[in-house]
């Protein structure tokens, strides 16, 4: 069932990519801006994306003519809120393919979905000796939640060695494997590094031992199409700000078989059922895990973008942003002393990248003076850096709004830096 | 040799020395030149126990009290944050403790680099002026209690 409500359709018929292009970008406004003198050249999507007007307007909507809390009022203002904060998560639910709207817990983001089901599923499972398998690419929002509920259970965390491009070693995955292990958690993108982690084969291997899996999608969503069934994955997590929708709000797509089991995370309005002193039961699924009042506005905004995404269509997001990736690899790979760090077959349209021996933070800086914003730094997966032997790395990262000029004006302004760096 | 120049007219010269200038890439080069040219800190003092902790750039500082004045020597690990390490200890090395927790830096400002003293830099600068502000601290009354 497609439930996907359409708003104003974007038509491309016989445009080229590059009209395209400038037809998206239109939708953006931050994208106009002016900055240190130069138009901005925004390459800190996977960081956060930057948010299109169809997003802005329909949460300003929300809070000006639609606002009320929902699942209470008889009121038709809280009936309204409610039918579109429970119409997002159609929307999402269609978005992802999973079978069922009840698989789709509203959370403030990918962390908080992690978070969730290190607590709620994998803590009550858990026995001394037991294992929980991740990878070293992971972000730390993959590493701490486990680390914390290894503590409490006396479990072990196990991390799965990768190849110097930033590959996964499959067969220490393999190897890694073993009737101990509860649970895998893995990224499907790789946020430093930009690798595509073959999660597929990841996870039917691991269902052949009759081990769950948990993919951090946070880097995946807002490249391309995810479907969830066809993954046969147990759990997906993924944030609003990476996929042009509001921060504050995520999911956590998991099996209605794992989420019934699962004791509440929080407790609060909403999740119950019923309340006493002698007991509470709790709600039925998906609200059994939204304790209190929810992020309305951010769920109804988060729907917004994903229309949006579909609107543009993941054909032209692949395609385009291979493009992309493929223009900068090439830029970038002109420049002397410029070295990539992750050079997987498989990557998102990341770059991440070292020149001569310099600071990353002296080149994000001098890259902000021309306007530019990169991330620098270890990108908050401190294992990959010391794995690689680096402090941290400058990284771009491509949304389907960058252009090509944009890449230019990089490779161009890295020229310049180095120029200021190494005179 | 005429007295030594005060904070602030050590400060003067810098913004002079950086009007001198075109555009911020003349200033940027200026400031990485100058952070080149800072004596290194000596590598025994290159550890934990004198690192500022920034969380993209790291700084070092290790100060000592010799006749009344407060001897500064630093690194950090990026050039950007050196050359203003530099220009930092330029300024405030060999002072009485009052002089340097008075130090107007306001250089720093018509220089504009001030922008890379804010805390959300995270480059360690912030931090390592406040470190520099407890060494007077400390060495005001070290020396009042001697």
């Amino acid at each position: 069932m497609n439930t996907v409500l359409k708003t104003a359709h974007i038509s491309f018929d016989g445009l080229d990519q590059e009209d395209v292009v400038d037809r998206i970008r239109a939708d953006f406004p931050a994208l106009s801006l002016t900055v240190n003198n130069h138009p901005l050249v925004y390459l800190d999507n996977a960081a956060s994306s930057q948010k299109p007007i169809q997003v802005i307007e329909r949460i300003s909507r929300y809070y000006s003519t639609e606002h009320s809390n929902v699942h209470r009022g008889v009121h038709d203002l809280s009936q309204r809120a409610t039918e579109y904060y429970e119409s997002s998560r159609d929307i999402i639910r269609d978005f992802i393919g999973a079978r069922s709207r009840t698989e789709i817990i509203f959370t403030k983001g990918t962390t908080d979905s992690i978070n969730l089901v290190a607590q709620s599923f994998a803590r009550p499972i858990l026995n001394p000796g037991d294992e929980i398998l991740v990878t070293h690419l992971e972000h730390h929002s993959n590493i701490v939640p486990w680390q914390l509920v290894c503590q409490q259970t006396g479990a072990e965390l196990k991390v799965v060695a990768i190849h110097d491009d930033g590959s996964i070693d499959y067969d220490d995955f393999e190897q890694s494997l073993s009737e101990r292990t509860r649970l895998i958690a893995i990224a499907h993108v790789s946020n430093s590094l930009g690798t595509i982690i073959p999660v597929k084969r990841i996870i039917s291997d691991a269902h052949g031992l009759g081990i769950p899996v948990l993919v951090d999608g946070a880097q995946a969503v807002p490249h391309m199409q995810i479907d969830v069934s066809d993954l046969d994955v147990d759990f997906y997590c993924f944030s609003g700000h990476k996929m042009y929708g509001p921060t504050g709000i995520g999911i956590l797509y998991g099996k209605e078989q794992f989420l019934e089991k699962m004791p509440p995370y929080q407790g609060g309005g909403d999740m119950i059922e019923s309340v006493s002193f002698a007991g509470t039961t709790y709600n039925d699924l998906p609200h059994k895990f939204e304790a209190g009042t929810p992020n309305i506005a951010g769920a109804i905004g988060l729907g917004t973008a994903a229309e949006y995404m579909n609107q543009i269509g993941f054909e032209f997001i692949s395609e385009y942003e291979a493009k992309l990736l493929e223009r900068a690899t090439d830029r970038l790979s002109q420049i002397e002393g410029l070295r990539f760090i992750g050079t997987a077959e498989n990557k998102a349209s990341v770059v991440s990248f070292l020149l001569r021996d310099s600071h990353p933070y002296d080149v994000a800086t001098l890259l902000d003076k021309f306007g530019i914003a990169v991330r620098s730094g270890h990108h908050c997966t401190q294992p990959v850096m010391s794995r690689l032997g680096i402090p941290g790395t400058v990284r771009a990262s491509f949304a389907f709004y960058n252009t090509m000029d944009e890449i230019d004006v990089l490779a161009e302004s890295l020229q310049k830096s180095s120029r200021i760096l190494f005179s | 040799m005429g007295p030594k120049a005060t904070i602030s007219e050590v400060g003067e010269e810098i913004v002079e020395e950086f009007n001198f200038f075109e555009d911020w890439m003349g200033r940027y080069e200026h400031l990485i030149d100058l952070g080149r040219s800072l004596s290194l800190i000596d590598n025994q003092y290159r550890t934990d126990d004198y690192r500022i902790r920034g969380c993209q750039a790291q700084v070092w500082l290790r100060a000592s009290f010799q006749n009344g004045n407060i001897v500064f020597t630093a690194d950090s690990d990026a050039l950007i944050t050196k050359g203003l390490v530099a220009l930092l200890v330029r300024v405030l090395n060999n002072r009485k403790p009052i002089d340097v927790l008075n130090a107007d830096l306001n250089f720093l400002d018509k220089i504009q680099m001030k922008e890379h003293l804010s805390p959300t830099r995270k480059n360690g600068l912030d931090a390592m002026i406040r470190q520099i502000r407890l060494y007077a601290v400390g060495f005001m009354q070290t020396s009042q209690a001697s």
